[in-house]
């Protein structure tokens, strides 16, 4: 399925794999041509092909294993982004039965950016907030490639705050390039709901797990990520500013070549934000990403989710949003001075 | 504001250089007449003809704000590391090393106890003079000790906003502050206090997106630029000019985002008699 759109860090991939197509193809005709020639012998044609295939595949695998253990910033931000990862409502096909897709923030509208409601994930009842970005143009537009309105933000705690009332956990699946900037949004208060969700969240009495499962922009990230456990998957990217913004304000222009530069700088991979104590795990993927195998990406994120949730059933309210302030109240690096006029006085020398 | 650290300059407050130039006289931005420093003074950097606010610096708001000689600085020892080792066209250290000569402080922000008009509180400034008021971990460090600090002393809470938002340089870890600094506030509310959020030109990024937006009651400097995404960003996505007055404080009032439009010289008062209401 990744043929459809090649990143260009996948070319010799894409050779191999037209390889591979080619291989599959001749090996059909083979086995017809042997089969209609001699029905029930093995043909030598049919075993070269074979063979020949069963080299290029696993050419294919190592080439893959190689690529995808060396990934750079950029490229991750770019796998992230690819066409075919999978989405909140790809997941929620694949791991959540029964999902009662609840709308609308009772204000103003219902932004299809967020997506809320009830589902259960394996064993675990709880209420599903996502991004969605989009697959078909139409939908892409209707979701503004994932950057939601402040609707959305206020949809997103209004169920969350039903969530609460009843006891259900909340799973949250970050998946946005940023809050959307426009004219409607600002007028909406895009700030404020961001601001609002975070402050509310971290006191909902309820658990709170958040992954970023794709792009995770920024404010408009985090108005959905405040949470007991926080985790991304593999190659996803979160951080202040997407790298593109970056490059154009501190690298003055925004090219291949800054791009790459700010999102090395900004340490936006999942390995770096748990250095960083910004997440406490990353969720593997399957070989070559989630966009490949999204069964096996959404066995892992399912997986993940159960287990953290049962932990966290287990924890008194109390302790949990005790635990949940300290968890982000401890972020930040910071000196400090007993008495700054050492500094202030090199400073007024200097 | 030589150093262009976060949001650039022309995207906060396009086609319009508010920095107060030396000499006697300047040039009033607002309605272009000559003004004479020492009246601009006396009328709390305000310009007489026309009212048109210019910034001003973290110590002196709160120089302005306090009763005099009543504003106790606190926290002052914190100071910014390069957790990120950040180098861009130059490196992260070597700017707040610039920034920290250019300004003789640590970091953006002043924070403190003081009292207004007779009113104790705690309060803080952000200072758009260092790296743009952005927010990287000592700004939201210290505010989130001035929230706690309030929470524990049951005082009111002042925060005067100016921000080109989050701090870059630190990532990650800047965006962090925003849920730090949200999650105080609501300890903060949980325990009754008053949170009154001063808005100042500019105040955007992701110190509107926390605390900012976050005020029991929030007040606006007149015609100061407050948003989440800066002008130019919108511009570029929305493809079309911005309306007359977007996201200016009246704006805003319209809109239904802040309590009051208060004039500076009128900001004690407004912020004493908020506290006669509503504080404890
Ligand atoms: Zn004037």
């Amino acid at each position: 399925m990744s043929r459809f759109y090649q990143l260009d860090f996948e070319k010799p991939l894409t050779e191999l794999e037209q390889m591979i197509d080619a291989a599959e193809i001749r090996l059909k005709e083979e086995m017809a041509a042997a089969a209609s020639a001699a029905p029930g012998s093995i043909s030598p044609a049919v075993m070269t092909i074979q063979a020949e295939l069963d080299d290029l595949r696993r050419r294919h695998t190592e080439s893959l294993a190689e690529l995808y253990t060396q990934l750079g910033p950029w490229e991750t931000v770019r796998v992230a982004r690819h066409p075919n990862r999978p989405q909140t409502r790809e997941y929620l096909n694949l791991i959540c039965r029964d999902f009662a897709e609840l709308h609308g923030d009772r204000r103003y509208g219902d932004d299809p950016a967020i997506v809320t409601g009830f589902g259960r994930i394996g064993p675990v009842k709880c209420l599903i907030v996502g991004h969605q970005k989009g697959k078909e143009t139409q939908e892409k537009i209707a979701c503004h490639f994932g950057c939601a309105h402040p609707e959305g933000y206020r949809k997103a705690l209004a169920k969350m705050k039903l969530a609460e009332k009843f006891g259900v956990p909340v799973v949250t699946l970050v998946d946005t390039p940023g809050a959307y900037p426009g004219l409607g949004a600002e007028q909406r208060g895009q700030a404020e709901a961001i601001a609002v969700n975070m402050l509310e969240m971290s006191r909902l009495r309820t658990p709170i797990v958040s992954i970023v499962i794709g792009e995770g922009g920024s404010g408009g990230a985090l108005g959905i990520a405040v949470a007991d456990r926080v985790a991304m998957l593999q190659h996803a990217w979160y951080s202040v500013i997407s790298p593109e913004g970056c490059a154009a304000i501190l690298w003055k222009e925004a090219n291949e070549q800054t791009n790459a530069a700010a999102a090395r700088a900004l340490k936006l991979t999942a390995r770096d934000n748990l250095e960083l104590g910004i997440i406490d795990e990353v969720i593997p993927e399957p070989l070559g990403a989630a966009h490949r195998d999204p069964r096996a990406a959404a066995d892992h994120l399912q997986r993940w989710i159960v287990a953290r949730l049962q932990d966290l059933k287990t924890i008194p309210l109390d302790r949990l949003l005790d635990a949940r302030y300290e968890r982000f109240r401890r972020m930040g690096s910071y000196a400090e001075q007993a008495s700054p006029d050492g500094l202030a006085q090199t400073i007024a020398g200097g | 504001m030589a150093q262009v650290t976060t949001r650039t300059w022309s995207e906060v407050r396009p086609a319009r250089k508010a920095a107060i130039p030396e000499g006697l006289w300047l040039r009033c931005p607002g309605c272009s007449r000559m003004v004479y420093r020492r009246h601009l003074e006396a009328n709390l950097q305000v310009c007489p003809e026309c009212e048109f606010h210019f910034r001003i610096s973290a110590m002196e708001r709160a120089k302005q704000l306090a009763d005099p000689d009543s504003f106790q600085p606190m926290f002052i020892g914190l100071t910014p590391t390069d957790p990120l080792q950040f180098k861009d066209l130059k490196s992260y250290k070597d700017r707040l090393v610039a920034e920290q000569i250019k300004t003789g402080q640590l970091d953006a922000i002043k924070a403190g106890k003081m009292f207004i008009k007779g009113r104790e509180a705690m309060v803080c400034c952000l200072d758009l003079t260092f790296m743009m008021g952005s927010m990287g971990s000592v700004v939201g460090e210290t505010i989130t000790r001035t929230i706690e600090e309030a929470t524990r002393t049951g005082l009111p809470l002042v925060i005067v906003s100016c921000s080109g938002g989050a701090r870059m340089q630190e990532s990650g870890l800047s965006l962090m502050q925003m849920a730090k600094t949200s999650a105080a506030l609501a300890r903060y509310d949980d325990a009754g206090g008053l949170f009154i959020s001063v808005l100042t030109d500019p105040t955007t990024g992701g110190v509107t997106a926390s605390f900012a937006m976050l005020g029991d009651v929030i007040l606006a400097e007149p015609n100061a630029l407050i948003g989440f995404a800066g002008p130019r960003v919108i511009q570029q996505t929305i493809r079309q000019e911005l309306p007359e007055g977007f996201q200016r404080s009246e704006f805003l009032l319209k809109s239904g985002l802040v309590d009051r439009v208060v004039a500076r010289p009128q900001l004690r008062s407004e912020l004493a008699r908020l506290i006669d209401y509503a504080g404890k």
